[in-house]
């Protein structure tokens, strides 16, 4: 009955009356659209953090490695050859030895107790062996297998696989990534019912119209539709806002965090949101409020019928 | 076009509003529904407007027993039922124009043919200078003409009007009847229910009474299931 240009004209129609009606009362919407914005912005930002984090710390990733600490009775000359020993293996990539004597030195050099160090009668290091495993055998099983290994030999005193903070790291992130999740689905919730409510307050300003619109055969979708739309266009606008909020900090935090990068002799810049966790960030939005006020409409609507 | 078959409608608690009443209104028939308050005119008018639904008997509007259609099916039903409320129930935040293009906005007609009917049906009611005028700023005998244009701007085979003239000195009354009476010439059914009696008596229709629920003059007395009166 109806053409579908016709249609389509309906929906681009009361689209922008809902969209109209939105911009000529600003207050109450804008305080509905901050709400949404700040509380999609709070998971957005902190997720935009994590993967910042992660790919810091990916840089680190297949940097284990295996320090034997040898005894003190271990000469020079038996490190040395423990040290050819270890360089012929396969699953070793580098291995560097650093005499006690070395070590004294570099200990000196770097640490400023060189003072100190003078008052003591003998060199308080131990040589060091620094494994770095090749890349096939750089995984945490394998690695560990050869540290048990490097254990058990006679030279060693203490064998320290240098992992062991970038597995509570990753432990730490984990758990904050499962905390992201768990913050986003309560604020998404929210975000659910701050439009719920708006609508349902909306719905409820229009019950004479609505009651009208039934009386002289108005369908439920036709009642529907304009709700619907402006649950798209808080949805639309909340998306936005929590986008500018995200990129506004990432941008007011991009300075700081390259001069501590230049710190670390580092060029790391802050990465923002990209296209893809742009659209997504939006289209959640948009889909909140679609079923924010699809939620009110349809738990609302079939309370108002004419008398 | 209108058939009531020993119709009966029952509030829980309050008894029957109607009961066992049987009419037929021809297409391009003109009735009009008396009785006193109570009697169970606006029942009636309810029941044909689908916002209630009979307790017993067949209701039937265009050969379609509505008694017990589907909730998604009333809209369409009432689509072909222009209703006049006593209190206009108009939309007092938009235009004429507006309030009057809304039956057409709802079944989706383009926006020249929208603007088309709609000046013709103001052009009727002789509201065209005032399409742009919100109804706050019209009498009742305007606001009511408004209503009446919203009510006959689809082409309704059907015209209910629940006390029409209710509020309006004798001279405007009349002037509305004969608007009704011009839209049953051109083959639309009207059903009014009013007690003013004299009006009634100058219009020379068919009259329906109801007195407490019954139909006790107008009504078909060859019901199979009788027994009233």
């Amino acid at each position: 009955m109806i053409s579908p240009t016709v249609y389509l004209a309906r929906h681009m129609q009361v689209m922008l009356s809902t969209l109209g009606q939105m911009i000529r009362s600003p207050m109450s919407n804008l305080m509905t659209i901050a709400v949404m914005g700040i509380a999609l912005a709070l998971p957005a930002g902190l997720h935009i953090i994590l993967k910042n984090v992660q790919q810091v710390t990916a840089q680190w990733d297949g940097a284990a490695q295996i320090s034997l600490f040898l005894k003190q009775s271990v000469t020079d000359k038996q490190a040395e050859q423990l040290t050819t020993i270890l360089r012929q293996r396969q699953d070793i990539k580098s291995v560097t030895n650093i005499t006690r004597s070395e070590a004294l030195e570099e200990f000196r050099q770097n640490s400023g107790f060189g003072e100190a160090l003078e008052s003591l009668e003998e060199n308080p290091f131990p040589a060091v062996i620094v494994i770095y495993p090749t890349e096939q055998s750089d995984n945490l099983l394998t690695v560990q297998g050869m540290l048990a290994n490097f254990k058990d030999r006679p030279e060693v005193e203490l064998a320290q696989l240098d992992m062991q903070w970038l597995k509570r790291l990753y432990a730490i992130m984990d758990f904050g990534r499962r905390g992201i999740w768990v913050l986003a689905a309560m604020l998404s919730l929210s975000v659910l019912l701050v439009v719920g409510n708006t609508i349902r307050l909306a719905i409820q300003n229009r019950r004479d119209e609505i009651e009208i619109i039934k009386l002289i055969g108005g369908t439920d979708a036709f009642i529907r539709r304009p709700f619907l739309y402006t649950g798209f266009w808080y949805g639309l606008s909340g998306g936005i806002l929590s986008w500018l909020l995200v990129t506004l900090s990432i941008w007011l935090l991009s300075g700081p965090v390259s001069q501590l990068a230049t710190l670390y002799d580092s060029d790391y810049s802050l990465s923002s949101l990209d296209l893809n966790s742009s659209f997504i960030l939006l289209g959640l939005s948009i889909s909140l409020g679609l079923a924010g006020s699809w939620l009110a409409v349809s738990r609302h609507l079939h309370a108002i019928e004419p008398e | 076009m209108i058939e009531f078959h020993n119709v009966s409608k029952r509030y829980p608690g309050f008894g029957d509003a109607l009961s066992q009443v049987s009419f037929k209104l021809a297409s391009g028939e003109m009735a009009f529904l008396t009785g006193h308050s109570g009697a169970g005119k606006s029942t009636l008018l309810k029941l044909i407007a689908v916002l209630i639904r009979p307790t017993n008997g067949q209701v039937l509007v265009n050969n379609e027993n509505i008694g017990h259609i589907s909730r998604r099916r009333i809209p369409y039903v009432r689509r072909n039922v222009g209703i006049i409320f006593q209190d206009h129930k108009l939309l007092f935040d938009r235009t004429v124009f507006d309030n009057v293009a809304l039956p057409l906005v709802i079944s989706g007609l383009s926006h020249r043919e929208i603007g088309r009917r709609v000046r013709a049906a103001l052009d009727k009611v002789g509201l065209l200078s005032k399409e742009k005028s919100l109804p706050i700023t019209l009498s009742g005998g305007q606001q009511q003409r408004v209503g009446i244009a919203r009510a006959v701007v689809n082409k309704p085979p059907i015209l209910l009007a629940d006390e029409p003239t209710g509020n309006l000195d004798p001279e405007l009354s009349r002037e509305i009847m004969d608007l009704f009476a011009q839209f049953q010439q051109v083959g639309t059914s009207v059903l009014i229910a009013s007690h003013d009696l004299d009006l009634i008596a100058q219009m020379g229709s068919k009259v329906l009474t109801l007195n407490e629920g019954r139909m006790t003059a107008g009504g078909m007395h060859n019901e199979p299931q009788g027994g009233f009166r």
